[in-house]
């Protein structure tokens, strides 16, 4: 160990080759899978990739000796339900993982239930639980705000909220905090704890998706379930969309995939009650537009 | 006299760092960690105080450390130790263990010799720190 230690001093580094490290890290992968798989978000990914310049920038100062406080990552990201938080959380603790500010990259997401006990003394221990096992990867925070309960003075949140404080605080090294949810209850959140706003260095907006990503995103989920649209069927999804985001709870991406897994339903149906006699692969993956336009949404009702 | 026990008996005692990779390895083996602490060295004194679970999930070993600064806390004069059990051949058995924390002072064993029947000897150690009670024997 401690010959390791002295041969690390005295190998002097004059300079780095920032190119070779992000070749070296894996991080260009990530980056381009991000790029790959999710599609909009492009104020999200002009982010990260910012984040991960930073760190990388940051480790290779490190090692020319140039000091510097291992920076604040604990993130927060904000947006409407379905806009991919979640998937974005999961792309980054891989990132900080290849970029070796997290030790094993894996992601715990808790919601105020994971935290917060029923009764005096319970939450302290429930919340230390989770921290632990958070340590060394990420802990994703899902709508953090409900932590805060104002209406309520004796609401064991607050104690949640102090001891993640200081664990955020203490512990830097050892585990990120990404805090998620809506926009405006988010802020208001903040609001209420100055502290938490100033611990976290990174306040990301996920915009809502437009009709067009919604589509593509469509096609991408299908793809992924070895289905397939027609033209007939791409065009009764597109207007599925355009009616069903003027609706209430409308969850961007999810809606979507919850519109695909009726019409998987509805799909099945179909072909068990049409089929006679042997049928192939290609009519077994063929989503048809009367699966979509059988819909709820289209004579005005409302697909939840 | 510097009490001794368990895995890495012989060598000095370890840092933080150190700390932390050794446990790495348990949990990398798949192993629960847990600490425990005690105030009383006797060496048949197998059956330590647990400082909260053994930690069965948590794949990193800040945790660990983590906790054992917490135990630091209360018990910074006590003897902490960190072991590992591993379940693996059906029964608990421990794979490792080793003293993290100790007190400042260690002062050592009383020995005692008893002549019985036949003039044999019967030999006994005692700690000395034993003599106070419970809770009060390292400061």
């Amino acid at each position: 160990m401690e010959n390791e230690g002295q041969e690390k001093e005295s190998e002097i580094v004059t300079e780095v080759n920032l190119k070779e490290d992000f070749q070296a890290s894996g991080v260009a992968d990530i980056l381009a899978e991000l790029d790959n798989s999710l599609i909009g978000l492009t104020p999200v990914k002009t982010r990260i990739k910012e984040t991960a310049s930073l760190l990388l920038v940051d480790k290779a100062r490190e090692k020319l000796g140039l000091v510097n406080e291992s920076p604040t990552l604990h993130m927060s990201f904000s947006g409407n339900p379905g806009t991919g938080k979640t998937t974005v959380a999961l792309k980054m603790a891989n990132l900080l993982f290849r970029l070796g500010y997290v030790r094993k990259g894996h992601l715990v997401t808790v919601t105020r239930d994971d935290l917060v006990g029923q009764y005096i003394g319970h939450t302290a221990p429930k919340t230390k639980e989770v921290l632990k096992k958070a340590m060394g990867g990420v802990l994703f925070i899902d709508e953090a705000y409900y932590l805060y309960r104002p209406e309520n003075e004796r609401d064991y949140g607050q104690e949640a909220i102090e001891i993640l404080l200081q664990v955020m605080e203490n512990n830097r090294d050892d585990l990120v905090v990404i805090l998620a949810g809506y926009k405006d209850k988010m802020d208001k959140f903040f609001e209420s704890n100055p502290g938490f706003r100033s611990r976290i260095a990174h306040h990301i907006d996920f915009p809502d998706y437009s009709n067009n990503e919604l589509l593509q995103i469509a096609e991408v989920m299908v793809a992924s379930m070895n289905y397939q649209f027609n033209e007939e069927s791409k065009k009764a999804m597109a207007e599925y969309i355009k009616i069903r985001k003027k609706q209430p709870h409308f969850a961007n991406a999810r809606s979507i995939r919850n519109a695909i897994d009726r019409a998987r339903l509805r799909q099945a149906n179909r072909v068990f009650n049409n089929s006679e006699g042997p049928i192939g692969a290609s009519f077994l993956s063929q989503i048809e537009d009367i699966d979509i336009r059988q819909s709820r949404v289209f004579s005005g009702g409302i697909d939840k | 006299m510097r009490v001794t026990q368990g895995t890495f008996s012989f060598l000095p005692d370890f840092t933080d760092q150190q700390i932390h990779e050794q446990v790495q390895y348990c949990i990398d083996n798949g192993w629960a960690v847990s600490i425990e602490y005690t105030d009383d060295p006797h060496p048949r004194n197998t059956y330590w105080e647990m400082w909260g679970h053994p930690m069965f999930d948590n794949p990193d070993a800040a945790a660990v450390v983590y906790e054992l600064n917490e135990c630091r806390k209360v018990y910074g004069s006590y003897y902490i130790r960190i072991i590992a059990f591993d379940s693996s051949p059906g029964w608990e058995s421990i794979r490792l263990s080793f003293i993290v924390n100790r007190p400042s002072e260690e002062p050592g064993f009383k020995l005692s010799r008893t002549e019985v029947k036949g003039r044999n000897i019967q030999y006994s150690i005692t700690p000395y720190s034993s003599d106070k009670p419970q809770g009060s024997r390292y400061k």
